[in-house]
């Protein structure tokens, strides 16, 4: 299992996805609600994080397919930006996340009856998607906080991506793996706190990367 | 005979160390690919350079062929156009030639592999011999509005793989076994996308006497109706009124297509006597193609439908502007005004040849976005990775797999 705290070293693990085709696809706002809705929550997690191991080098792109649809197929482009705007951050779940969608979208169809009536073109319907991943441990293996630099230097975005992402949201930890290691087990809370008062969201992994080790090097010094 | 490592200066250490990671999860597996050509067209190209990659990895990946004649692959192609839409009279003779050559093919090939992996609709009724293993099918084509006639007759074999893959989400249909989304890749060491030195690329011109003294707008697809080479014509002849340049149309044909030779004849008519046009027969001459996408101002691709359009990617991994039409997976590498232009008719394309022919800039500044996004997305080793997953999924059906 990936690495839980207390005086435990830091193993490196990643994670690697496949997309799983659902077969449901929707052409207006109301289907997508309805889907919304019903959908697993691996479909709502592929959509609000895909963006962000295939679109690495185009921060700050909105980590949310739902916005990015919306916006460019329905051409509501007020509900697209409230979409992109909602801070993935402030929930611990992905059921937390997929019900701030939904009431979002119910209250910009409250108040703009009209875009019911809008659709996507042949060929532009949304079509849910799963994410599936795969979880693994690296080789990487940190005992103190000069090891986990170095580590984090060589791991792969999947890596970081894994910690950072889905070990909170996905596999509902609440906090990021980093943090949480280098609070319990370095005993660090100062730094601990730093990592996790990131917003991940708006970096590429790249540039994430660099922040954390520029923080634990900055510490270190 | 290329190595994984060899891929480390594009894609990094640790991308490899994770598929290598991965392989030894199936190592020793047997993996079958089956598909019905060795050459020309999409599929083979990928499974020449993966197979051998694989079994590197430690995956007993082998490859083979399913035999047909004329007849059948007459009918394999009247399947291929009706899936991606196009009318096409088949009546029960036509089930009953498929039916037939697969009857025999199933009498021939051993598929006792742990994973017989099926491309394409050529080989599917294989799967009436599936035993314990694990069977995949993989459908590289466009079926996102299939003629219901063939796609119902395929349906009745689909349903028997233990998972289907398609290339584009559009392509999914609701089907009672898992199906996942894989895109096709390129290989950035191939002849047809490594690096080339000037004077390969010039000495091809100079082949095909083709001279570089007014802007290039190419496209590389064999001669296929669903690649509209006359529409392309067209779109050429509409810029031209405006600024003088060359088109060059080429391409092979698959030894599965009976119908390039109509086609090309078709083009050659349209062409005309128009000495700008170079039309041009390259049958897998991958140093050449990649010599003449890289002499290239502008890569076009208006197919009307595409499974996925590797030509796109390949043009984008050598950071060309491309027009393509937003069909199939092309928008999947294009995300228009970022990393291409998308167009939807021929006078689309017109007007967007012409927009990037008078912004060197604009154009330059999408071709290195494009490069970019192949480079993150579609590159073969992205691919191995993926298929290595799939593989796995195969004995994992939870959606978070801790390995």
């Amino acid at each position: 299992m990936p690495p839980s705290g207390m005086e435990t070293p830091f193993v490196f693990y990643a994670s690697s996805h496949i997309s799983e085709l659902t077969g449901l696809r929707a052409s207006t706002l109301g289907q997508l609600l309805e889907l919304i809705r019903d959908v697993p929550g691996s479909s709502i997690y592929h959509h609000t994080h895909r963006f962000l191991q295939q679109h690495q080098y185009l921060s700050p792109e909105p980590p949310n397919d739902f916005s990015y649809w919306v916006a460019d197929c329905l051409g509501d482009v007020e509900l697209g930006e409230k979409l992109a705007s909602i801070d993935t951050m402030q929930f611990l779940t992905i059921r937390a996340l997929r019900d701030k969608i939904t009431a979002t979208i119910e209250k910009h169809l409250e108040e703009n009856a009209l875009v019911k009536m809008r659709f996507a073109r042949s060929g532009e319907e949304f079509h849910f998607i799963k994410s599936v991943s795969f979880v693994f441990s690296t080789n990487y293996v940190a005992h103190d906080l000069d090891e986990f630099a170095q580590a984090l230097k060589k791991v792969t975005i999947d890596s970081i991506y894994f910690h950072i992402f889905e070990a909170r949201l996905r596999l509902e930890k609440k906090v990021n793996d980093f943090s949480n290691w280098i609070g319990s087990a370095i005993g660090d809370k100062q730094l601990a706190n730093k990592i996790s008062r990131l917003d991940p969201y708006t970096y590429t992994l790249e540039d994430l990367r660099n922040k954390i080790i520029y923080l634990i090097q900055k510490r270190s010094s | 005979m290329i190595k994984i490592d060899d891929y480390i200066p594009i894609v990094g250490q640790s991308t490899i160390d994770e598929i290598r990671m991965l392989a030894a999860k199936m190592a020793g597996r047997r993996v079958q690919h089956i598909n019905s050509t060795a050459v020309g067209g999409g599929v083979a190209e990928i499974l020449n350079r993966m197979v051998p990659l694989l079994n590197e990895l430690g995956i007993n990946a082998g490859w083979d062929l399913i035999k047909g004649g004329q007849d059948f692959y007459s009918v394999t192609k009247k399947f291929h156009n009706a899936l991606h839409g196009r009318p096409e009279a088949i009546d029960q003779r036509d089930f009953d030639i498929f039916m037939e050559v697969s009857r025999q093919n199933i009498a021939k090939l051993d598929t006792s592999s742990d994973i017989v992996f099926v491309h394409d609709p050529q080989p599917i009724a294989l799967v009436e011999k599936k035993k314990e293993n694990k069977w995949l099918w993989r459908c590289h084509i466009d079926v996102s509005s299939p003629n219901q006639k063939v796609w119902k007759f395929l349906l009745d074999f689909i349903v028997k793989y233990d998972s289907a893959v398609f290339s584009a989400p559009g392509f999914s249909q609701k089907l009672p076994i898992r199906q996942f989304l894989i895109s096709p890749s390129i290989d950035p060491l191939s002849d047809k996308n490594k690096d080339l030195p000037q004077e390969v690329i010039d000495g091809v011109l100079n082949k095909y006497e083709i001279v570089r003294d007014k802007p290039i707008i190419t496209q590389i697809s064999r001669f296929d109706y669903l690649k509209d080479p006359l529409g392309v014509i067209e779109a050429y002849s509409q810029v031209k009124r405006y600024i003088d340049c060359q088109l060059i149309l080429a391409g092979g044909t698959a030894s599965d297509d009976p119908e390039g030779q109509k086609v090309l004849d078709e083009v050659l008519e349209k062409a005309g006597s128009d000495k700008d046009i170079h039309i041009l027969l390259l049958p897998q001459n991958d140093i050449e193609v990649n010599a003449l996408q890289r002499a290239s101002d502008i890569i076009i691709q208006k197919s009307i439908k595409e499974g996925f359009g590797l030509t796109v990617a390949e043009a984008l991994w050598k950071a060309k502007p491309v027009v393509a039409s937003s069909v199939g997976g092309i928008s999947l590498q294009i995300r228009h005004k970022y990393s291409g232009l998308l167009c939807h008719s021929i006078e689309g394309a017109a007007f967007a040849i012409k927009q990037l022919l008078h912004s060197p800039d604009y154009a330059k500044k999408l071709g290195a976005n494009g490069r970019e996004h192949i480079k993150n997305n579609f590159l073969l080793t992205r691919h191995i990775k993926e298929y290595i997953l799939l593989f796995l999924s195969l004995y994992h059906p939870e959606d978070v797999v801790n390995l």
